[in-house]
């Protein structure tokens, strides 16, 4: 899993280093300024996919920086998320499990599974989407199906997926067929490995 | 062509206008904070519908390759509401955001006290987090609405060039011209301003400082008509350079003193003006 020092260590790395670093500075001293630090990231850090670290991008990997940085507890980042634009709230989705929030998150990840933007269902399915019960996690599988989200996004997939996902896979795809329309391959072939691990 | 729709609220408007717009090279649009219509009654109504302006609705756009960004604020009819003006307190958040590149739709409605207050503490908002201003301008007893409209930004202490006085006509346009401002112009089925009527205001006042906009929105209005001014600019034999100077560098340049407009996914951002960026990425399922 991606931490902290890594993101920081790779923001260096960016033309927008020293604007980062004075932000963080700034959020660790006082801590009730980061807000406009954390609305202004796109703008001032960047959004260019970030080097060495696949799957972030600068503002997000900023973001979460910053939420760490400002020492944020859990009433204070649901907030931050339930305020945000959509490119803020993916940011909180993806640094939710790098901060100290225990399970008082879970209604974020219900929100943005929610949505019908396909980058905030997939930012839901990170390593914090453990906390979702099964039948929540099987129903935002299903709906990345749906909505062409890869499932490359689904953390821990092959571990969690099981029967009832594959009957509803199964069930997805007869719907498609009668309909004479695709199936995406990712959930063909994941469909495929849950019904051959069960014969 | 390539347009730039500087107002229009899409949020009223349904996929297919926004396939006809990309087909019809309209590749971005802003789409200004307004009046829903139906009264709202609380402020959460509002952070709603402004999360809605830049969350759902430029995403949406994204679908039929439409570059959107929004203005936010506390428009001038529900100004004059008591269970809306706490709305005033909520907008410095938002003027922080990403896609927000002016304080808007701001001005008068019916000229009231509230409406005076609201009108220039969001010129304040503006210069605080530097960002333009986009000004309605009343549709009763316009001509002093506008003339009062340009008193109260002289006094606001913004520079006129950062702000687009909107929905002009061929009383009001002279003295917005005179004072710096941008003028905004709405091109209508029926009212407030047609095609041939914009020809003959560009013809008169010229290029500078021109914004013409569909304002299209839940009333009697169409999206395309920017494509249609275009093309009777062409008629009265206006230039491909000036059509796009009007409809795409122009409003590319008032919102850029934004710092936040951000054309990069625009296929007629670059310099070569293009049909064929509307490409529709996905059907839905």
């Amino acid at each position: 899993m991606t931490g902290p020092e890594t993101l920081r260590a790779a923001l260096r790395d960016t033309p927008h280093a020293e604007w980062v670093e004075d932000a963080l500075a700034a959020a660790a001293e006082r801590p009730g300024t980061f807000r406009r630090s954390f609305a202004a990231a796109g703008r001032r850090a960047g959004r260019a996919p970030l080097p060495g670290v696949p799957g972030w991008t600068a503002d997000e990997a900023t973001r979460a920086l910053l939420l760490l940085a400002a020492d944020q507890g859990a009433a204070e980042v649901c907030e931050v998320y339930w305020q945000g634009d959509a490119d803020e709230k993916r940011a909180v989705l993806k640094a939710l499990p790098m901060l100290p929030v225990g399970t008082a998150a879970v209604p974020l990840l219900h929100d943005a599974l929610r949505t019908n933007d396909t980058r905030l269902v997939a930012a839901a399915l990170g390593p914090y989407a453990r906390h979702l019960d099964q039948a929540a996690w099987r129903q935002a599988v299903l709906k990345c199906v749906f909505m062409d989200v890869r499932l490359a996004a689904v953390d821990r997939l092959g571990e969690r997926a099981d029967a009832e996902l594959a009957a509803m896979l199964a069930a997805f795809a007869e719907e498609r067929a009668a309909a004479g329309r695709a199936v995406p391959d990712d959930a063909t072939a994941l469909l495929h490995s849950l019904s051959s691990q069960e014969s | 062509m390539r347009i730039f729709d500087p107002h229009i609220h899409m949020t009223s408007r349904t996929t297919d206008d926004y396939a006809r717009m990309a087909a019809a090279g309209i590749t971005a649009v802003v789409e200004p904070a307004f009046w829903l219509g139906q009264p709202r009654t609380n402020p959460g109504s509002f952070t709603d519908y402004f999360d809605s302006l830049l969350g759902w609705e430029p995403y949406r756009a994204a679908q039929f390759g439409v570059t959107h960004h929004a203005t936010i604020a506390l428009n001038p009819k529900e100004a004059g509401d008591p269970r809306c003006r706490p709305v005033l307190d909520l907008l410095p958040r938002y003027l922080d955001k990403d896609r927000v590149v002016a304080v808007g739709e701001i001005g008068y409605d019916s000229m009231t006290p509230e409406e005076d207050d609201a009108f220039e503490r969001q010129l304040a908002m503006a210069v605080e987090h530097e960002l333009p201003a986009l000004v309605h301008t009343p549709h009763r007893d316009k001509a002093r609405g506008t003339r009062r409209t340009l008193e109260v930004v002289a006094a606001a202490g913004i520079d006129p060039g950062r702000v687009a006085v909107d929905h002009l006509n061929e009383v009001t346009v002279g003295i917005v011209h005179d004072s710096g401002c941008w003028m905004g112009f709405s091109i209508y089925p029926e009212t407030k301003m047609s095609p041939p009527r914009m020809v003959e205001i560009l013809r008169r006042h010229g290029l500078d400082r021109v914004l013409v906009n569909s304002a299209a929105d839940w009333g009697i209005s169409d999206p395309l008509l920017t494509l249609e001014t275009g093309r009777a600019m062409l008629e009265a034999g206006f230039g491909e350079d000036d059509v796009d100077r009007v409809l795409w560098r122009n409003p590319v340049e008032f919102y850029s003193q934004s710092g936040r407009l951000d054309l990069t996914g625009t296929a007629a951002a670059s310099a070569e003006p293009t049909f064929a960026g509307s490409s529709i990425k996905r059907g839905g399922s």
